[in-house]
């Protein structure tokens, strides 16, 4: 049986165009996401905590979070965000330098776990707050890979498990998105409300004591924006309190390009697919003919 | 498809040594996979927030569909390139691709939290995240495993026709035999359209990792790169198959025909070295090749086992010599094998001070579904037409 090149280069063409979309190649424009117009959210500002973690504590209380015990079983002793834990204050210091940092979900604009669930068990809900769902989600913690910030958990230690993250207090007793870290902090060193209002405060901030403050809002454009958003103590760049460096792209924009680029519409497989169906059978009559000879 | 009719079953006993190891490790298996289910994931691996996928993942999913490609490898062959010489090779490819995806299916099962909602990825399809790489893998994943056991189907009807362990079964076969010929075009097209679909997204899921991915494996062409690589294994699979069968079923050895396909994975393999490092260099990345500590070496002894194959086939002499085509073959899995390890776990770091290594546990699992997999083999191709080739004269 020979080869029927004709048959063979535009089957290759064919491969290979789809693969060529399924590459680089044809990424296609992504509309930028902004944050809803009744979006919420926080506003840390390092200068002003002190560090007394009430409100860990507060949070553990609002969201009926477990203990996270020492290993003497004295304190709740949570060494970073886990599955009993949403809310945590870290210590950065080095030399003379001092600062502590609050970590939470950052409820992030165009978010990368939003983007990797495949049946929207992490969604932006109301107000923008990035949510879970228990009936949609099946534990394939594709969500933790794709957060940049390390938030969402997983509960190791059950065999019914379910993903743990800052909701914003979304179902809290008589006082739904309240969240119970600012209601309790002493020195409103983490404040809620509009996302805009708190853009704004944040920008003034900054610019009434530009001597206290990195130059820097850690949220307003990195990783396509959060509606938490960050101000540092000046000589404590943003890296050191452990935010990585992501630029202003959306961490979801290069996958999602990809993906619709290839599957708008699911032209791409529809077509690949006739195509295929098509060469198949075109050798195969030729196959049958051949074996009809004697 | 007239070569299909000369596959024979092997015969012989099922119970040999062999098979009673296989039956102890996945014994263990079983053993463990309850523990795993009884008290969660955090007792029985070393998974942490910070390494969500381990081996598991790594392994039993993506390069479990990687090494099942050999019937997606040879079905290009045979059915679009309409090399038919290949055509013996086709039944024993998809066997061993029906079952790796089923293992890797079987894996993911064991992998995720909170299995019993599984069932809702396919059914909830109004729920559907189109822009999630893992959902397109997941779907095409699931109908690909039924494509791949619907292809097969006719090396059981064969059988079954003839003599079935009930009658029903006798029945069904003779009355679906040739309904599922009649249909076979729609179903191998579907089973070429699938993995070119999910093998290329299986590169794009971990896009989403981002900063956390290291700059040597973290490109917008490694969708591209997934797709060209696993071709490339999934002829190397059906040659390390070809090679074993004849050795352990004592049957001729096809030397001829695996040379020749040792020969396409050679084009292949090429095909996908010139993109990897056209991309390295494109994207500026190369440099970090030798400034990257451990994920260097990783990356270096991952080129040169992918390098290794292109150089032992370089000769006419190598492809015909059935140790050289064995050798390069199983290079060839070990460098996309850690192609993808590299790309999912050694160049994802989560942060300092975070590790994985797997438990005991997770790799026993691991050996326990591996030795399910070799099991069933052995059982459908000592008793069902699957194998083409005489018995080896003495």
């Amino acid at each position: 049986m020979t080869v029927d090149r004709r048959t063979a280069l535009k089957a290759m063409a064919g491969v290979g165009a789809a693969a060529a979309a399924g590459s680089a190649v044809s990424l296609e424009a992504r509309e930028k996401r902004v944050a809803p117009p009744d979006a919420l959210g926080m506003l840390y500002d390092a200068t002003r905590c002190i560090g007394c973690k009430a409100c860990v504590v507060a949070c553990k209380d609002a969201n009926n979070m477990p203990t996270d015990w020492d290993p003497q079983r004295l304190y709740d002793y949570p060494t970073d965000l886990n599955g009993k834990t949403k809310n945590i204050i870290k210590l950065y210091k080095e030399g003379e330098t001092v600062s502590y940092v609050k970590r939470q979900c950052m409820h992030c604009i165009d978010p990368g776990c939003v983007g990797a669930c495949m049946i929207g068990a992490l969604q932006k809900r109301d107000h923008g707050v990035v949510t879970w769902d228990g009936d949609r989600c099946i534990g394939c913690r594709y969500c933790q890979i794709a957060c940049p910030y390390e938030i969402p958990k997983f509960e190791w230690d059950k065999a019914v498990p379910k993903i743990v993250k800052c909701e914003l207090c979304k179902d809290r007793k008589d006082k739904p998105f309240n969240p119970a870290c600012c209601e309790v902090c002493p020195r409103q060193a983490v404040v809620f409300g509009k996302y805009s209002d708190l853009l704004e405060d944040a920008k003034r901030r900054l610019a009434d004591a530009p001597d206290l403050y990195e130059p820097k809002i850690f949220g307003e454009h990195d990783g396509g924006g959060t509606q938490v958003l960050y101000l540092s103590k000046a000589g404590v760049p943003f890296e050191a309190l452990g935010f990585p460096n992501l630029g202003e792209k959306p961490v979801p924009e290069t996958a999602q390009k990809i993906q619709h680029g290839v599957y708008q519409g699911f032209i791409t497989p529809a077509v690949l697919y006739v195509i295929l169906g098509a060469v198949i059978w075109r050798n195969r009559k030729g196959q049958s003919a051949e074996e009809a000879k004697p | 498809m007239s070569a299909h009719l000369e596959a024979t079953p092997v015969g012989g006993p099922i119970l040999t040594r062999p098979f009673k190891w296989l039956l102890a490790v996945f014994g263990v298996g079983v053993l463990l996979l309850a523990w795993r289910f009884l008290a969660g994931l955090g007792a029985t691996t070393a998974l942490n927030d910070g390494y969500a996928w381990g081996i598991w993942i790594a392994f039993d999913v993506v390069t479990g569909t990687a090494l099942g490609c050999g019937g997606y490898a040879v079905a290009i062959l045979v059915y679009i390139l309409n090399k038919g010489v290949y055509h013996p090779l086709v039944r024993p490819a998809i066997l061993t691709s029906a079952l790796g995806y089923s293992m890797a299916g079987f894996a993911i099962v064991v992998d995720v939290g909170r299995y019993w909602w599984i069932y809702r990825i396919p059914m909830r399809f109004w729920q559907w995240n189109l822009n999630s790489a893992l959902l397109e893998v997941a779907l095409c994943v699931m109908a690909y495993v039924i494509v791949l056991w619907l292809e097969l189907s006719p090396a059981f009807m064969e059988k079954w026709k003839v003599e079935a362990p009930l009658p029903i079964l006798k029945s069904l076969s003779t009355a679906l035999h040739p309904v599922i010929n009649k249909l076979m075009i729609f179903i191998v097209a579907l089973g070429l359209l699938l993995p070119t679909m999910h093998q290329s997204s299986l590169g794009t899921v971990m896009l989403l990792a981002g900063h956390k991915l290291h700059a040597l494996w973290n490109t917008p062409f490694i969708p591209l790169l997934f797709l060209i690589s696993v071709i490339a294994m999934g002829y190397a699979v059906v040659v390390l198959e070809g090679s074993l069968a004849s050795h352990f079923f004592k049957r001729e050895r096809e030397t001829e025909m695996l040379g020749r396909l040792s020969g396409v994975m050679v084009v292949v393999l090429s095909l996908y070295l010139v993109l990897r490092f056209a991309d390295l260099i494109w994207r500026g990345a190369l440099g970090a090749a030798f400034t990257s500590g451990w994920m260097s070496v990783f990356f270096w002894i991952e080129t040169a086992l992918s390098v290794a194959p292109l150089v032992m086939l370089a000769s006419k002499a190598g492809r015909l010599d059935p140790v050289v085509q064995f050798r390069a073959a199983l290079f060839m899995l070990l460098g996309g094998t850690l192609y993808r390890f590299n790309s999912y776990l050694i160049g994802f770091d989560p942060g300092e001070g975070i590790s994985y290594f797997p438990s005991v546990p997770e790799m026993f699992i691991t050996f326990g579904i591996v030795a399910l997999e070799i099991m069933l083999y052995i059982v459908i191709v000592k008793r069902f037409p699957i194998l083409a080739g005489a018995p080896k004269k003495a």
